[in-house]
């Protein structure tokens, strides 16, 4: 029985895999839909991402003058955690054969790895901008960090575990937590730093032209050709297994559990499909709300990291104190 | 917040719907980059009326992203330059770097009659000479200001939708 169990979960985690690596560039191009149409435009179409993506890997590749392997390595880097990331993290399955990295720091710091990498590609191009858009990710990454640590860790104590599939799996058997005190809180100062950390507004605007508003689009100003399409690939994967934690954190219905033998081979479509479902609900509402917002001034995005980190704090502490 | 909503509601879709594909094509380097066209734009001594008509082209009305072309920050992410004005004297450097940075396939697009001939500008102290002069021309849009249909309609041969 436990055979089958693994395979399941093998099976499960590949599927996985593939769903966010096929479908996060579509993820971008909902999103975008989504914009367009709210403005009054017609709208480019879900595909067009993958249009961009194939065309960009047929384009030449350059590596501007004086960079080194830093600049060179950073999109294999940064494509390599998300792919791992969309493994690990519980998505489809929670049993997942790289359960034991499915921890909550492992996870963390799978992605800093990534944006580390990509912000050392930007110095390493000795260009203003890229320096600029370095210093300000880090200004962002060392705020999220810790805000996403904390608010998981809110939601593992009273599981016991940081394990992602064993949270998931524990709110999945008591569902009258999601609605607890420390949840929310969880949840609203995960939802911050999710858009943070992807580069949404308000922190970030994806669609900017301006160079001296940039943030992550300043990192990766010099990429050309392949590499782009690598780095753009990441980052819409990124996109999607952090918006599907938090889909799965705080609405777990559909994954695939710890069932035994063929009944958790058969919950695989059913959890792919649920999981599909609700990262494009996240993702069109997320795209809804940008309408209506403006991007922040730099100096006010620590304000509201400090905010969503005091949330996580509080949830930290409520977890403890109601337990 | 409310205000918008209704405004979003009362207002409705507002880009026009597509006329027919224009029968003119693609540059044949430029035909597999298969719908989607990056531009970078690269304003070489306009009076700027140019990029009021480009401004409208990606505006909501034309929004000319849907055939898949879209303005981008660096000329590293783009597959054609659109060229507006004549080449002054200060931007013939800078519109040469600009076209060196561009990975091929790539194209140049000279936007506006200043673009292809230096319409009234002609003659003066501080041109140079039309875009075609300094960097190889795919397309020209003739105009001044050229009128969003021709330049969506130049933009649609590039992307072939
Ligand atoms: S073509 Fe006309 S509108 Fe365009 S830059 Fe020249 S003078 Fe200005």
């Amino acid at each position: 029985m436990s055979g089958s169990t693994t395979l399941a979960g093998t099976v499960g985690a590949a599927a996985q895999v593939v769903l966010v690596a096929a479908g996060s560039p579509l993820l971008v191009g909902v999103m975008r839909q989504v914009r367009a149409r709210l403005e009054g435009r017609a709208g480019a179409g879900v595909l067009q991402p993958w249009r961009d993506l194939r065309k960009l890997l047929r384009k030449e590749a350059i590596t501007p003058h004086g960079t080194g392997p830093v600049f060179r390595a950073a999109p294999l880097v940064l494509a390599a955690t998300a792919l791992v990331a969309a493994g690990v993290v519980p998505i489809a399955t929670t049993e997942s054969p790289l359960d034991g990295a499915a921890d909550l720091f492992a996870v963390t710091a799978l992605l800093a790895l990534g944006t580390v990498a990509l912000a050392l590609a930007a110095l390493d191009t000795a260009t203003a901008f890229g320096g600029m858009g370095a210093s300000r990710e880090m200004t962002v990454l060392a705020l999220v960090e810790p805000t996403i640590l904390m608010s998981v860790f809110a939601l593992s104590v009273p599981v016991g575990s940081t394990n992602l599939g064993a949270i998931v799996n524990s709110t999945l058997h008591e569902p009258q937590r999601v609605v607890s005190p420390v949840s929310l809180l969880a949840a609203v100062a995960l939802a911050v730093v999710v858009i943070a950390e992807t580069g949404r507004i308000p922190v970030d605007n994806p669609a900017t032209h301006l160079e001296l508003t940039m943030i992550h689009e300043a990192m990766v100003l010099e990429y050309a050709g392949p590499d782009l399409a690598l780095v753009e690939w990441a980052s819409a994967m990124r996109l999607t297994v952090l918006l599907g934690l938090v889909a799965n954190l705080f609405a777990p219905w559909g994954i695939a559990g710890a069932d035994s033998g063929w009944v958790a081979l058969a919950a695989l479509p059913l959890a792919l499909a649920a999981f599909a479902a609700k990262v494009t609900l996240l993702g069109g509402a997320l795209a809804a709300g940008e309408v209506f917002m403006a991007k922040l001034r730099m100096f006010r995005v620590p304000e509201l990291l400090a905010g969503s980190f005091v949330l996580a704090l509080l949830a930290v502490a409520a977890s403890f104190f109601l337990a | 917040m409310k205000d918008l909503l209704r405004k979003i509601r009362k207002t409705g879709r507002v880009a026009e719907d597509p006329p027919e594909r224009p029968a003119e094509s693609a540059p044949d380097a430029l035909r597999e980059l298969g719908g989607s066209v990056q531009l970078r734009h690269v304003d070489a001594g306009s009076c700027n009326g140019c990029e009021v008509e480009i401004a409208s082209v990606f505006g909501p009305v034309y929004d000319a992203e849907r055939y898949g072309a879209r303005l981008v920050a660096s000329p590293r992410h783009a597959d054609a330059l659109v060229v507006t004005g004549p080449v002054t004297r200060n931007m013939e450097m800078a519109l040469r770097r600009t076209y060196e940075a561009v990975p091929a396939p790539k194209g140049v697009i000279a936007l506006g009659d200043c673009a292809r001939n230096c319409g009234v500008f002609a003659g003066a102290y501080g041109v140079v000479g039309a875009v075609r002069d300094v960097v190889p021309v795919d397309v020209e849009v003739p105009g001044c200001p050229p009128e969003p249909e021709a330049i969506v309609a130049a933009l649609r041969g590039l992307t072939g939708r």
